[in-house]
């Protein structure tokens, strides 16, 4: 596919379904996040 | 024509490029799980009665057969297409854990290491490799970009499989505490918490599978327009295992992960004994274990990051930057990491992010060096230097700790050897980096090519 076509960006998918494939993997990564930092955080309290 | 061939999965006209990326980190983010394989380590041991030793072997077989399927089957998943890898790979990861917990349940380690360790470990090969070249293919203009935010998603795995697991082992065991040192979790909760992963990763890997499309025109390899390397290159796996370039790259790959993990494995001790003075360290276990969290989120972030700027200023300058600054980090490390906490953790985090950088560039490397006919079936085989890292980095930082003294009892000091070695092994890869060129025309594959030409004229032609 060419690089014209892909930058084009002309969709017909619904933005929401884009949305919510993005919260899909968009929660439990930043339920991973946060843990991890609170985690970290005891390297500058503890 | 089965619903799970690439030719039934190419996108329809205005497909969003956008659904791609979190079909591809639905199975990352499951398989990354594997680097969280630590949590449950001490309940194992208790459940099985046996060693750390012999409960790390699972972890172990596991990237080794990651390594090995990804190169013996990175032909299949080139050819059979997205869909079919990812279910393949869902299965078997799902059925990993079912096995495993089977294990745990009759108290037989041999089921764990057929389960999670050889089936699931095929698994994580298949699933590493299945979404990589469909997203290469989706975003020729930011490979980086895209390959950065899959691997990101093997990174973010662990950060959610660690608590994730302590939870649901609470959930299955009211008695086990995982903030209490030396908690273990039942057999019977281990077990659960074995099932339950097995069919949410499964569930969270189909629907990633379910979302997967190959871009228009895509369907069929032999009649695809296939971005060409950087010099018009398309070359097969079969001939790209034959050239200097993918054995440079090879050793450049093997250089960075050892030298990341001489860091990884061996983070909590390490930034103790460096702050130790008159045997006691000024760092507690807590920061220590923080140290770690830090560690996990440079590791995860320079994936994406350092891997988009290489879209930016290309492949080759990145490598020159991880290999070559991270030599100098090493060596500012060894001499000077003692100096002051904050140094130290600077210092760790930059080369963590190189770290993890050097993974989610490689595959938009292979891409500029090979073109993309066959280029998730050249990464494959290129993940066996991950594996060989695997066994070696650990080896060396180990082999040369174990004969200084006891863990513990080290200072700053006593790491010097190591790192510095580490200096060395980076300052080889920075070498091979150097000598990558451009693949020579008489690799490529003749008649792919002469047709991808053809197409793409024909193509310029009708949009004129």
């Amino acid at each position: 596919m060419s690089t014209d076509e892909t930058t084009a960006d002309t969709t017909t998918t619904s933005p929401i379904l884009i949305a919510l494939a993005w919260l899909m993997v968009g929660i439990p990564l930043a339920y991973g996040l946060w843990q991890t930092i609170d985690r970290a955080s005891a390297l500058f309290t503890g | 024509m089965s619903r799970l061939d690439k030719s039934a999965i190419v996108a329809g006209p205005g497909y969003s490029r956008w659904l791609i990326p979190p079909a591809a980190l639905a199975v990352h983010l499951s398989i990354g799980q594997v680097y969280a394989f630590s949590v449950f380590k001490n309940s194992l041991v208790d459940s099985f009665d046996t060693s750390l030793t012999a409960i790390g072997w699972v972890f172990s077989i596991a990237i080794v057969m990651l390594g090995l399927s990804a190169a013996v089957l990175g032909t299949w998943v080139e050819r059979s297409g997205p869909r079919k890898a990812m279910l393949a790979a869902a299965l078997c990861w799902g059925v990993g854990f079912m096995i495993g917990s089977a294990g745990i349940a009759t108290s037989q380690l041999w089921l764990l290491y057929l389960g999670y360790g050889v089936i699931g470990g095929i698994g994580l090969g298949i699933g590493y490799i299945s979404p990589v070249s469909t997203l290469i293919k989706w975003f020729p203009d930011r490979p980086g970009l895209a390959t950065g935010m899959a691997i990101m998603g093997f990174g973010g795995g662990a950060l959610i499989a660690s608590p994730l697991s302590n939870r649901l082992m609470g959930m299955y065991d009211p008695s086990f505490a995982p903030t209490e040192p030396g908690a273990v979790a039942s057999g019977s909760a281990l077990a659960q918490t074995f099932v339950t992963l097995g069919v949410v990763y499964t569930v969270f890997m189909l629907i990633g599978a379910a979302l997967i499309r190959v871009p228009p025109g895509h369907g069929d390899d032999t009649t695809a327009e296939h971005s060409p390397g950087t010099n018009g290159a398309l070359v097969r796996a079969s001939k790209a295992i034959r050239t200097r370039q993918f054995w440079f790259l090879w050793v450049v790959l093997f250089c960075n992960v050892t030298a990341g993990i001489g860091i990884l494995e061996q983070a909590a001790p390490m930034i103790q004994d460096f702050f130790r003075d008159n045997g006691t360290s000024s760092v507690s276990a807590a920061a220590a274990g923080g140290f770690v969290g830090v560690l996990s989120l440079a590791n995860m972030l320079g994936r994406i990051a350092w891997s988009s700027l290489s879209d930016r200023i290309g492949r080759k300058p990145t490598y020159v930057m991880y290999l070559g600054v991270g030599a100098v980090l090493y060596l500012l490390l060894a001499l000077f990491g003692s100096s002051s906490t904050v140094v130290f953790v600077v210092l760790a985090v930059v080369i963590l992010s190189y770290y993890g950088g050097g993974f989610a560039t490689v595959p938009a490397y292979l891409k500029d060096l090979f073109g993309t006919l066959e280029v998730g079936a050249i990464h494959g085989r290129l993940l066996t230097a991950w594996a060989a890292a695997g066994v070696a980095g650990p080896l060396i930082v180990n082999g040369i700790l174990d004969r200084i003294g006891e863990p513990g009892n080290l200072v700053a000091s006593d790491y010097r050897p190591a790192l510095l070695t580490m200096v060395g092994v980076l300052a080889v890869g920075f070498v091979a980096n150097l000598m990558i060129r451009p693949v020579d025309e008489s690799h490529f594959d003749q008649e792919a090519n002469s047709a991808n030409e053809d197409r793409i004229s024909k193509r310029q032609e009708a949009s004129r």
